[in-house]
């Protein structure tokens, strides 16, 4: 039966008609050379519509298109007319008159000709429309990623997100960033239900051990995708601009603050020795202390930013010194998040350090559902009606 | 937002000091850095040094620092000899009881995983 792989609506349907026209070729070219090999038609109906392009183009060299079908069937009954003609020719030749028989061959030739140049432009149009085809697919995917996000954040009317979600203007690497994040997230829910179903059994601390190593490589290949994405836009990194604004309103320079997870997951944990909790007040001083430091230095970038911009001349162009370096400060940003992400990164690795195999699955678990929670409540709060007096 | 004065020496160079070509500048910098418990190579406009200034301020140290772009005379070539030593940018650069401690990310690392406050102490920069 023809099934499509179904990517959306319209390419379904074009991707029907597309084969339903083929399937008429196909029933025609059987008719003709009843003896050429070529894939059944129930198979063909699996692929998508593209590579049953190809697919049949590799069987018949490049006579297809799906503006042309028409003409293709009707040269198609044209060849099989000059066949009959050419086999009547041939059996007749001997005997004709040489001007008929040199007219029927010019017929043949120009016929064959004309086929020749009309396969030829076939096939550059199909190269032209599967590379517009292409093009687009990857545009829908863009457009996806930002109706998705500005439905994460709740659209709102006038503001920067607006613009920002509707503009297009949607930087490749930061698309890539969603994408991957959203895999991350899934990988994630996972990793979190692997932890769970863990702890409700006596499993052996060696076992333990790889699961939270695991989960904390997680953690890292998260950091390192921001990385990558703050290279891209250092902006959208440091306010979140992938959450809802619910998780926004927690996030210290684009993303968790260490010194509060040692808060919220500290309650969750039992049994800890007096050096434990010592060690942990220890690493929450230590983190607060970092944190404060940095977020100094941000406060220093906004100062200088602010001196920077009064001081631009009027008038300035868009490449003068003053501009330029100005320019050079925002680039300082991108240093800031990594510094925090690193911050991060470190504090996560201490706490399994401090806490036993249990304690810190049981942290990384507690930690993974606080965020998995505080993410539900942000896409319930962005889609929610409001209240307007 | 409230700012703390500055609680940090800041060194300026002297007429007498130096030549206006260091001879050997790694070692310039090892001498400046054995000099004081803490060692600080910054820049007055860089926003990073300015967080890593108050990370030993907040920790009750008190770092000497050295703006390299506030020095006429060697900063230049200080600035080229860290480059070469810390591999992508020439500051901040901490020196901690003489020896090399590294960039903020290395300084970071080392607080939060306890190293940190052992080392100051044993150069003398924290009591208690």
């Amino acid at each position: 039966m023809w099934e499509f792989c179904q990517t959306d609506g319209s390419l379904d349907l074009f991707g029907w008609l597309v084969t339903a026209r083929i399937s008429i070729f196909i029933e025609v070219i059987d008719m003709i050379t009843p003896t050429t090999q070529f894939t059944s038609t129930s198979t063909m109906g699996v692929y998508e519509p593209i590579h049953q392009i190809s697919m049949w183009d590799d069987t018949f060299g490049g006579t297809i298109s799906p503006n042309t079908d028409v003409c293709i069937i009707t040269q198609a009954d044209a060849k099989l007319d000059d066949k009959c003609e050419y086999a009547s020719d041939r059996s007749l030749e001997p005997a004709e008159d040489n001007q008929t028989a040199k007219s029927i061959r010019d017929k043949v030739q120009r016929r064959l000709a004309q086929n020749r140049e009309a396969a030829r432009k076939s096939r550059l149009r199909k190269k032209a429309y599967v590379q517009q085809l292409e093009t687009s697919r990857l545009k829908l995917a863009q457009l996806e990623l930002e109706l998705e996000r500005a439905r994460h954040q709740g659209l709102l009317i006038g503001g920067a997100t607006a613009n920002m979600g509707l503009c297009g203007n949607v930087n490749s690497g930061i698309a890539a960033f969603e994408m991957e994040y959203g895999h991350w997230m899934e990988e994630q829910q996972r990793k979190n239900s692997d932890l769970r179903n863990v702890l409700q059994s006596p499993i052996a601390d060696v076992e333990l051990r790889l699961l939270v190593e695991d989960v904390l490589e997680h953690y890292c290949n998260l950091f390192r995708m921001k990385r990558d994405a703050s290279r891209a836009d250092a902006f959208y990194l440091v306010f979140g601009m992938w959450r809802t604004p619910v998780e926004q309103f927690f996030l210290w320079i684009g993303g968790f603050q260490p010194s509060e997870l040692i808060s919220v997951v500290m309650p969750q944990l039992e049994n800890l020795t007096d050096q434990q909790l010592a060690e942990v007040r220890n690493l929450q001083h230590s983190c607060q202390q970092a944190e404060d430091a940095l977020s100094q230095g941000m406060e220093k970038l906004r100062q200088t930013l602010a001196q920077s911009i009064t001081t631009l001349a009027a008038g300035a162009g868009s490449y003068s010194s003053q501009v330029v370096s100005t320019m050079e400060k925002l680039e300082s940003l991108e240093s800031f998040v990594q510094q925090a992400d690193h911050l991060r990164e470190q504090t996560l690795r201490r706490m399994s350090c401090i806490l036993t195999m249990r304690q810190a699955a049981k942290g990384l678990l507690a930690f993974g559902e606080y965020f998995q929670r505080l993410r539900a409540l942000g896409s319930l709060w962005a889609a929610s009606p409001r209240k307007f007096t | 937002m409230h700012y703390q004065t500055e609680s940090w020496n800041s060194h300026k160079p002297t007429k007498s000091s130096s030549s206006s070509v260091i001879t050997d500048p790694l070692a310039h910098i090892e001498r400046l850095a054995s000099d004081n418990a803490v060692v600080i190579f910054s820049m007055s406009t860089c926003c990073m040094c300015h967080a890593i200034k108050r990370l030993f301020c907040g920790m009750g140290v008190n770092p000497t620092v050295y703006e390299l772009d506030e020095d006429p005379i060697s900063g230049k070539e200080i600035e080229k000899a860290l480059i070469l030593l810390m591999g992508v940018s020439s500051v901040p650069v901490v020196f901690i009881g003489g020896k090399l401690v590294g960039a903020m990310d290395t300084v970071l690392a080392s607080h939060i995983n306890g190293t940190l406050v052992p080392l100051l102490k044993q150069a003398g920069a924290l009591w208690l």
